[in-house]
């Protein structure tokens, strides 16, 4: 009886010395270059096509992939292709003349011919019509970006899956944005 | 002025309007404002504090301490309830499933296939800390550090027992599922494991219609059929089944010695408390030892068999992979290039990639599958064989004890263990059970 237990004990000691030698080893030898801080999930924007994917993939509802408007690129246009929608009855702020679908982009008059456009972010559904709208007639100031306050950082991110540009990637936690104009990506700025 | 340029630019890019990737381009100068306009910042809220990930390393060592603590020393059920309550508010609620051990070890795999991946620190750590308790303890991770088995061992109402033939057969599925998980996320097609979590749209109080349904459906299951996921889906449960069979100190369910009392036998309600073998199979037979050796003798054969079998499935493995499943689109269908309702193919068109270089990407990925098949495939058959070779090996037992690899260390059993409770209602029955 003892030794039986004692033979059993044996065998149980053995495989697992050999199981956690096999752990150590496969840490051993990814250990080399894990970093030490998260990745965070971001959209480049000048890989985005503005697909729409962004509002309907998101694991959250409504989506953490919200617009945001770099303004030191933007043309402060009065007609502006983000905001209007083409063939537009009159310039102006009524709903029918507006593509964003959910009204969340404000238009404030700065000065003659000037006018500033801002995303309210409780709004916005990171549908990218805007985007589209933006990158085609304008200065393609207006882009999507993942909204670290909201996202939840998925292991893998939903939409990244999806997209059909890749424009999706892991990024460092520690610059956890790819804003346009604050990285050189974009050539003809 | 600038108003006539911009109407003349709107109309002619309505004009010619194509689907783009967005290049940056200055079209409108930058304006010089007269008034004393301050432009914007734009913002950037920040993640959460990177620190926070070391903090969720300590509160799972923490969780799983106290638990191996409240299994071996106070062997307190209620206290590691209450722990484990606060692991699935912790771990499920407020981090809303993710970070999550089960899913690491795709994390691990795209780590060591991927070249462009680095594992974070603390995913390598979710990974390995719960496989480690496990050497030494049993699943303390599933006792109660698991948000997702947490949320199925809080709903069990009434267990029904399930044949074991059935719990075998249905438990090779986690090894399955695993050998899969690392395929998938090794050529970096899919992390299926977070994808298909059934619970954690109950965490997040929202997902895909169907994933709701699907994670409502195994609550309720497991109203009856305990631990569905843990017991026939969960693949990080596979490795600590494997880990706990091996584990230097295990839960017991008596405390000293076990008196045959029958008592916890209907206790577990994962059927994970192996009964004394009775007398009479108490004699090994001669047939036993051929079968072990035929079972033995077929391992290798089942490894090349089903290396082979999936090997040779790889392009139907593959088609999840992106490339592969549009270049086969492509391919099929060449007249669908022209096609405009298709976001996929429409993108595709237009981001200059040829049909050539798609071919190419999407054959070095079914080269992928390929290869990763016979690793996969033979690991299958390995996984069968032992279980087979298992079913076959005499074990003799005299006490009731705890499976280790099925047991989750809940600690239900050890309630029902009368020894040492001198006023458990047992010792009332009969007087010569008194002096226990
Ligand atoms: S158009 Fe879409 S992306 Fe742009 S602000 Fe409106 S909701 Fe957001
Ligand atoms: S990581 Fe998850 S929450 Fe964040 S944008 Fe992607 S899908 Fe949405
Ligand atoms: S078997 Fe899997 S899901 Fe269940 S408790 Fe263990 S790790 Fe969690
Ligand atoms: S501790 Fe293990 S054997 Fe006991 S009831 Fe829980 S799972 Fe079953």
């Amino acid at each position: 009886m003892t030794k039986r237990i004692d033979r059993r004990n044996f065998i149980r000691g053995c495989a697992r010395y050999s199981l956690g030698f096999g752990l150590a080893g496969v840490v051993g030898f990814v250990a080399k270059d894990t970093i030490a801080g998260e990745w965070v999930w971001q959209i480049d924007p000048f890989k985005c096509t503005s697909c729409g994917r962004c509002a309907t993939h998101c694991v959250l509802n409504p989506s953490a992939v919200k617009c945001v408007h770099a303004y030191a690129l933007c043309g402060y246009c009065d007609l502006c292709g983000g905001y209007l929608k083409p063939g537009h009855i009159s310039r102006d702020t009524a709903a029918e003349n507006m593509l964003c679908p959910t009204d969340a982009i404000k238009r404030k008059y700065v000065e003659e011919p000037y006018y500033e456009y801002k995303i309210i972010e409780e709004l916005c559904i990171g549908c990218a019509k805007c985007v589209k709208g933006c990158s085609a007639f304008g200065n393609g100031s207006l882009h999507l970006q993942i909204r670290h306050d909201l996202c939840v950082n998925c292991n893998e991110c939903a939409i990244a899956r999806v997209c059909p540009s890749d424009a999706i990637s892991r990024v460092p936690k520690t610059d956890p944005y790819l804003i346009k104009g604050d990285f050189n990506k974009g050539e003809d700025v | 002025m600038i108003k006539n340029v911009t109407g003349y630019f709107f109309v002619l890019f309505f004009v010619c309007f194509s689907f783009i990737a967005h290049a940056q381009q200055q079209r409108f100068p930058k304006p010089e404002f007269e008034t004393e306009y301050q432009m914007p910042e734009t913002s950037s809220p920040m993640p959460r504090a990177p620190f926070m990930e070391y903090v969720d390393v300590m509160v799972l060592i923490l969780v799983m301490g106290v638990t191996i603590w409240l299994i071996f020393k106070k062997r307190s059920r209620k206290g590691i309830f209450w722990v484990a309550v606060f692991a699935l508010l912790y771990f499920g609620f407020y981090r809303q499933g993710c970070i999550c051990a089960i899913g690491a070890v795709q994390n691990l795999a795209l780590g060591i296939f991927n070249p462009g991946y680095a594992i974070p620190i603390s995913a390598l750590a979710f990974f390995v800390i719960p496989l480690l308790v496990t050497l030494f303890a049993g699943r303390i991770f599933c006792a109660s550090a698991c948000p997702l088995g947490v949320i199925q061992d809080i709903l069990i109402v009434k267990p029904i027992k399930i044949a074991p033939w059935i719990q075998k057969t249905l438990g090779l599925f986690p090894f399955i599922y695993l050998g899969l998980a690392v395929l998938y996320a090794a050529t970096g097609t899919d992390f299926i494991i977070c994808r298909y979590d059934p619970f954690i749209g109950i965490f997040r109080m929202g997902a895909e219609f169907h994933m709701i349904v699907l994670g409502i459906s195994f609550l309720l299951m497991g109203m009856f059929v305990a631990r569905p996921y843990c017991r026939f889906i969960c693949p990080y449960g596979a490795m600590l089944n494997i880990g706990s069979r091996f584990s230097k100190n295990h839960l017991s369910i008596t405390p000293k010695e076990c008196i045959n009392c029958k008592l916890c036998k209907d206790s577990c309600p994962f059927d994970a408390i192996d009964f004394p073998t009775e007398e009479k199979e108490n004699k090994p037979v001669k047939s036993d030892t051929r079968r072990f050796l035929t079972y033995a003798a077929m391992i290798p054969l089942l490894v090349v068999l089903g290396g082979w079998a999936v090997s040779a499935s790889y392009k139907t493995l593959s088609k999840a992979h992106s490339d592969v499943s549009l270049a086969n689109l492509l391919i099929a269908n060449p007249e669908k290039m022209s096609e405009t309702d298709n976001l996929d193919i429409e993108t595709f068109m237009a981001s200059g990639r040829t049909l050539e270089m798609l071919m190419q990407d999407a054959t070095l990925v079914q080269e992928k599958f390929r290869k990763g098949g016979w690793w996969l495939g033979g690991f299958i058959g390995l996984v069968i064989g032992l279980t087979l070779l298992n079913q076959v090996i005499y074990r003799r037992r005299d006490i009731y004890e705890a499976n280790r690899g099925n047991c989750y260390s809940c600690g239900r059993c050890m309630e029902y263990c009368p020894v040492g409770k001198p006023d458990h209602p047992y010792h009332q029955l009969d007087p010569k059970n008194q002096n226990l």
